[in-house]
């Protein structure tokens, strides 16, 4: 079975939030809300400065306490590459998973029930990339199968250094971040 | 963020949520689809390109159900290369803007109380076109004046010089590229141009002067700066501010404002006291350079760190990294660069190290823009009028541009009335109020007229103003001029409706020719539609007026850009038919033929140089008023270096009221405390703080640099507005 | 020098976490103070006090019916998406606390139910003559008394732990994430239960064991905020961070004043002097003791949200 994960090569990204905005229309994220946002991390004392800038989403967690904390299985590992998702017609609203998450990904739609990032689940079943990824201006996103030795992301672990958001929660995400 | 309801958001959707989801690959999506509905049917592709800002990349709408859903890059467009910059993906959002114009109003009231009665088209134009013939005659054609920014006002223009107008201005030249485009003329005797022709995806090496590209969002260009970056290409970024550029640069060069100018001559200094420069193409293709050694001796790198405050070390090792990988490395010649009121003298100093790097049309550098050739439409040829533009008085500016004019002297001629009085302006896709320097000079002029027309597509400050107010549809609801940029290869692209237009506006070229048709100038107008326009010019280039609709693009054959691909290099339009190190033309007109630095005024003592830029999710002011990208950034903050800002006893997210060296006082704006700015100046994004009450979503966000701009300094040499001589301190609130 | 500016701004979590208002604390609250009578009452029972007709343990199970219905209520009301709970009770997901949560709710009924089988209220009884008939049967099988009175310990015990649990298992909260926190939601749940008992108990001598019982809770309290606090402070910074929230932070002053010195020792001292018949019972102290549980849970459950890992990955800057 397929794991996908996301590879993001902070050296490239800009931080332009092109990526939220693609999210945005792509799965009509209402106003006031983002699956994806952009962290601007700054260290040093001008001008001797260094930035990391990262987009970030859900995580996909391989460990995601966000389902085991679910009560009614709303939140679920699909069979699709692992991507952590919520049927909407289970979700009881209870938030539990909001709280259960160590990055925030989550939110609750003001249609009342919990939502986050799918990792565009609909593109991918379709053979396409997340739409974040296909309008990204700098390519600094990448979309794939860490099962396959051969992808792209599988390449890019293996060549590049790289880190993920918070490993101490214990939550394995599969959201990558190449430096 | 105030708290999202369920309605308000469906009002700004304009439309019902799917309750199912649609199916895809007959697995049920559990995402619900905004624009769709219950009865979701297939999805409809409609390409196109973009007019969000001037870059013009190609587009491919998607409708669903006869609803804007997405867009997405057109694969086929060498703009977008199938990717849209945020501001390209956001443009759905103009669509659904609750706040966009929905119909033409005629005024009811003294101008500047916004009181308007909704008229129809026949009305409007009417009205329109009775007070422009009343005002020919009475002042004659001179007195009237246009400002059009962006291709849409193509067929206005038309309709105007038609009827004997030639004072036309846009921003895009004295509050924009055109110290650049001057600079590149007077040595090279061609233009950089838009999109530029920097070869950024090539480069081994090149210097970013301000230039904050990841934030100047220009789309082409920032894809390359990333290949660039991804290919290990030596940076250099020159800025006050650590922009993202910066952040992503091998060289930061923490520059005081202002002084740009000697960190170039240094450079050159050094390029030539070390013997750096490409001796070979100075031989062959400059002019001047003996005068340039001799006039560049003093200009040591010791001096420029006096003024710069760069270590002279560290000029030294940029401009030795640009030689070592010359040709492939370039100065980045910028683009909003009416900084100073010197600004072409500093770019001459980008031009020559450029020639000394024997750069130009080389990979890596500069290419040579080539533009698909696409025949005019065969109109009937405009009366001859003979008077002199208003805006460049006996030639007060000698180089001045012709196409884009210059929009303050046409401001400051409606203010005196000389070299004769203008009594109407006609305003096409620029918002004034917020574009030109001096806030107040230009609402006195706009008080002084006895006939203003804005055409628009939401209600801004500009708009206000009107006394008529024609509501355009959006670029994605009409059809428009073609698009030929001068690019990488040749190109045409199509503008063609995705959606209709929601209410009643409408396009652009209809609103010309109509206004045309009132003004008795139908004779100017042979075609009935715009689509007969497009399909002769298509046509009779030999092409497939078909095949463009559905591809949205028709690009050319490939050809050589470059001399590593046989290009021969000539420069036949300078008077020595050679790059000018030493501008023949500037002396002749009594400037000095060699680039001259200015130490800027210093800011009054507790007062910072104010500086601007753009934000990616947003362009200029036209873009506060759209929900989705309000939805990215709603307000501009004052960065504020964090050290200056304690002193200050501020805090991140507190207000302040920024007030100028005038006295003027900002709307209030949050701090960002930061250490990515030098302590002697503060930077917001341009384009928020609007004074529209009708931009509901943007009324009173943030602050208007601009309002905060009362001085300007005029370039001598071409006109253009230096923006960046303004000083602010902090109130707090 | 570390800057860290993140574009997001989701409601309900940006700045900071807030999607549990004041429903889930009342629920919590009550939840533990059902827990709490439980016990006693199973206690009584065991204990056999039942013969005593004053006994607390007749009162507890309708009292406990009120209270628990109210809670799930704000339970219910703190749901986002209502029209779907039912899918609470179609599931039993074995790692969700709350859903052991919902499940334990269902079981307390019944045991509250016969627990009050054990001696209707006269006019109940008149009322309805069959279950008067079943009490009788109930009452006649000892054994049968026995098994209600270790029911309701059990699963008293049960939804008092189940109560903080609900909130420990967070991870991703630290200031939840104390192996300490259900022995101090279940000692404040019994403290207040046993304020409660107290307050509507008629037999004198219960009520003066109760009290006595109470200073016991409360002392027990005391420790286990104390090694909860040790506990957080010895761990890594993340937990530091969270202790500072109640020991410096904003929660500070709330919780040292309402719930440690007005809702712990005040009470306690005033029992300690009338258990010694130094000053007469009143029900100044158990209502104190009462407020400072329910406080103590308001605090909790905002703290907890307050706190979160840190969102940069720079150290050492
Ligand atoms: N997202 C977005 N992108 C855009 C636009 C938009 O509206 N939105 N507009 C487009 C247009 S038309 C234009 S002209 C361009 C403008 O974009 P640019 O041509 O890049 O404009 P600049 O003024 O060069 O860039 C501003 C930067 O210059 C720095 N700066 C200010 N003063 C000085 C100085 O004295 N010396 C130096 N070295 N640097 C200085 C500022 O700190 C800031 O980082 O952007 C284009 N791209
Ligand atoms: N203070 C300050 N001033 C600046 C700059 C700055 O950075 N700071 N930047 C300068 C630069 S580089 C430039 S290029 C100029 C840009 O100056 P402008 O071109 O004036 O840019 P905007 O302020 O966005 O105004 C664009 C106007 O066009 C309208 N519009 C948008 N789409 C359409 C359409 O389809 N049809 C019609 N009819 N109208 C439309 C918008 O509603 C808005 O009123 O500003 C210059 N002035
Ligand atoms: S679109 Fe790409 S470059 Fe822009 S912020 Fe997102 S990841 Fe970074
Ligand atoms: S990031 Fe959060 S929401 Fe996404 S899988 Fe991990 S825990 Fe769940
Ligand atoms: S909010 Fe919905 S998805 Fe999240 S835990 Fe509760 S039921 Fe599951
Ligand atoms: S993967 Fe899809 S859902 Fe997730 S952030 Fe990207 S666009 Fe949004
Ligand atoms: S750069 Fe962005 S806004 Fe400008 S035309 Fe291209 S996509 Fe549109
Ligand atoms: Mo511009």
């Amino acid at each position: 079975m397929a794991r996908y994960a996301m590879v993001i090569d902070t050296v490239k990204c800009v931080g332009c939030m092109d990526c939220v905005v693609a999210c945005k229309t792509e799965n009509n994220v209402p106003e006031g809300f983002n699956r994806d946002w952009i962290a601007y991390e700054t260290i040093g004392k001008y001008p001797n400065l260094h930035m990391e800038i990262r987009s970030e989403r859900c995580n996909h967690c391989d460990n995601p306490p966000c389902v085991y904390t679910c009560p009614t299985g709303a939140s679920h590992i699909s069979d699709i590459g692992g991507i952590v998702l919520v049927d909407y017609d289970k979700c009881i609203g209870c938030k539990a998973c909001i709280a259960a998450c160590p990055y925030d990904a989550r939110f609750i739609h003001p249609d009342g029930y919990a939502t986050k990032c799918t990792f565009c689940e609909h593109r991918v079943v379709q053979g396409l990339d997340p739409a974040c990824v296909s309008t990204c201006p700098t390519h600094c996103m990448y979309f794939g199968d860490l099962e396959d030795p051969n992808s792209e992301v599988s390449k890019l672990l293996q060549s590049r250094k790289y880190h993920v958001l918070n490993p101490e929660t214990g939550t394995k995400p599969q959201v990558y971040y190449l430096i | 963020m105030e708290k999202f309801t369920r309605r308000k958001f469906l009002e700004i959707s304009g439309a019902t949520f799917a309750g199912s989801g649609l199916i895809v690959g007959g697995r049920k999506i559990i995402e619900n689809s905004l624009y769709a509905t219950d009865k979701t049917k297939g999805i409809v592709k409609i390409p196109s390109y973009c007019s969000i800002c001037f870059w013009k990349c190609g587009l491919i709408g998607y409708v669903k159900d006869g609803k804007l859903w997405k867009l997405e890059g057109n694969p086929l467009d060498p703009l977008s290369k199938g990717r849209l910059c945020p501001r390209g993906n956001g443009g759905v959002g103009q669509h659904y803007d609750p706040d966009r114009l929905q119909a033409p109003l005629i005024r009811v009231s003294q101008r500047g109380e916004e009181q308007w009665k909704v008229a129809t088209w026949d009305e409007a134009l009417n009205h329109s076109a009775k007070k422009l013939m009343e005002i020919k005659e009475k002042y004659g054609p001179q007195s009237i004046a246009v400002f059009s920014h962006g291709p849409g006002g193509a067929f206005l223009k038309h309709t105007l010089r038609a009827f004997g107008v030639k004072n036309f201005a846009a921003p895009s030249f004295a509050q924009c590229r055109g110290p650049r485009e001057v600079a590149f003329e007077l040595t090279y005797g061609e233009i950089i141009g838009s999109p530029e022709r920097t070869d950024i995806k090539n480069s081994k090496c090149f210097a970013l002067i301000g230039s904050h590209l990841g934030e100047n969002m220009h789309n082409s260009q920032v894809q390359e700066f990333a290949e660039a970056i991804a290919n290990g290409a030596t940076i250099i970024v020159v800025d006050p501010r650590f922009s993202i550029a910066a952040s992503k640069a091998k060289y930061y060069l923490p520059i005081k404002p202002g002084t740009d100018t000697a960190l170039l001559l240094a450079w050159i200094n050094v390029l030539i006291t070390e013997n750096l420069y490409d001796k070979e193409f100075v031989e062959k293709y400059t002019y001047g350079f003996n005068q340039l050694r001799e006039y560049i001796q003093p200009f040591t790198p010791e001096w420029a760190f006096v003024e710069t405050g760069i270590e002279p070390e560290l000029i030294r090792e940029t401009i030795r990294k640009l030689a070592i990988h010359k040709p492939a490395s370039f100065v980045h010649p910028g683009r909003h660069v009416n900084w100073y009121g010197n600004d072409v003298q500093r770019l001459r100093a980008v031009a020559i190290i450029n020639a000394l790097l024997g750069n130009w049309n080389h990979k890596g550098a500069f290419f040579k823009p080539v533009k698909m050739d696409i025949p005019k439409y065969p109109y009937p040829p405009f009366p001859d009028v003979n008077y002199d533009v208003v805006y460049n008085p006996d030639s007060k500016y000698p180089f001045a541009g012709e196409e884009e004019g210059l929009t303050q002297g046409i401001r400051s001629a409606t203010i005196t009335g000389e070299p004769y009085p203008i009594k109407a302006w006609i305003v096409y896709g620029t918002n004034l109020i917020q574009t030109l320097p001096n806030q107040n000079e230009t609402i006195e002029a706009i008080k002084k007229l006895d006939f203003l027309m804005v055409i628009d597509v939401i209600p801004t400050e500009i708009t206000m103003w009107a006394d008529v107010v024609l509501p355009e549809a959006i670029y994605l609801e009409r059809f428009d001029e073609l698009n030929i940029s001068p690019f990488r290869e040749p190109f045409v692209g199509i503008r063609q409706p995705v959606v209709p237009p929601p209410h009643d506006q409408r396009e652009g070229w209809w609103i010309a020719r109509e206004l045309a048709v009132k003004l008795g100038l139908e004779s100017y107008y042979p075609w009935k539609h715009i689509e007969e326009y497009l399909r002769f010019r298509i046509e009779s280039a030999g092409l497939s007026y078909e095949q463009l609709k559905k591809d949205g693009v028709i690009v050319g054959k490939q050809q050589p850009i470059f001399v590593e691909d046989g290009l021969q290099l000539e420069f036949p339009f300078t008077p020595t038919q050679k790059i000018e190190l030493y501008s023949t033309q500037l002396a002749e007109k009594g400037f000095s033929p060699l680039p001259t630095y200015e130490r800027p005024p210093e800011p009054p003592p507790g007062y910072f140089r104010l500086l601007f830029g753009r934000v990616p999710v947003h362009t200029f002011s036209m873009t506060q008023s759209n929900p989705i990208l309000m939805d990215m950034v709603n307000e501009n903050e004052v960065w504020i270096n964090s050290d200056i800002g304690k002193n200050y006893g501020l805090n991140n997210g507190d207000f302040v009221v920024l007030v100028n060296q005038d006295g003027v006082r900002s709307n209030k704006i949050k701090v960002r405390l930061t250490q990515r700015i030098r302590p002697d100046c503060v930077y917001m994004y341009h384009g928020f703080g609007h004074t529209s009450k009708k931009l509901k979503r943007a009324y009173l966000k943030g602050a208007s640099d601009t309002q905060l701009i009362t001085r300007y300094d005029i370039d001598p040499i071409m006109g253009g507005t230096g923006m960046n001589n303004n000083f602010v301190t902090f109130e707090k609130v | 020098m570390n800057e860290l500016v993140i574009t997001r701004h989701n409601h309900l979590i940006d700045p900071t976490l807030s999607i549990w208002g004041w429903e889930i604390p009342l629920y919590l609250f009550l939840g533990g103070l059902v827990g709490g009578m439980m016990l006693i009452s199973g206690y009584f029972i065991l204990t056999g006090r039942t013969k005593n007709t004053l006994c607390s343990c007749f009162r507890i199970p309708i009292i406990g019916i009120i209270a628990i219905s109210l809670g799930m209520l704000f339970l219910f009301l703190d749901l986002e998406h209502k029209l779907y709970v039912w899918n609470l009770y179609i599931n039993f997901k074995w790692q969700s606390p709350m859903s052991w949560g919902a499940w334990i709710l269902i079981f307390i009924y019944p045991i509250l139910f016969i627990n009050a089988l054990l001696r209707l209220p006269e006019n109940f009884a008149q009322k309805f003559p069959s279950l008067e008939k079943l009490s009788k049967e109930i009452q006649a099988k000892p054994f049968l008394t026995k098994l209600i009175g270790s029911l309701s310990m059990i699963f008293g015990g049960l939804l008092g732990a189940y109560t903080a649990i609900l909130l420990s298992a967070f991870s991703a909260r630290p200031a939840w994430n104390s192996p300490m926190l259900w022995t101090l939601f279940l000692a404040s749940g019994l403290s207040s239960a046993a304020a409660l008992v107290h307050l509507v108990g008629k037999d004198p001598y219960e009520r003066h064991m109760l009290a006595k019982a109470d200073n016991g809770f409360l002392i027990a309290e005391l420790i286990i905020i104390i090694l909860m606090l040790i506990g957080f402070v010895s761990s890594g910074q993340v937990h530091i961070d969270a202790a500072k929230l109640i020991l410096s932070g904003p929660f500070a002053s709330t919780f040292w004043v309402f719930v440690v010195f007005m809702g712990i020792i005040i009470p306690l001292i005033i029992q300690i002097l009338s258990v010694n018949n130094k000053i007469p019972h009143t029900n100044v102290a158990p209502i104190m003791v009462m407020l400072g549980g329910l406080i103590l849970r308001f605090i909790v459950v905002y703290a907890g949200q307050f706190s979160h890992w840190p969102r940069n990955v720079f150290t050492g800057f």
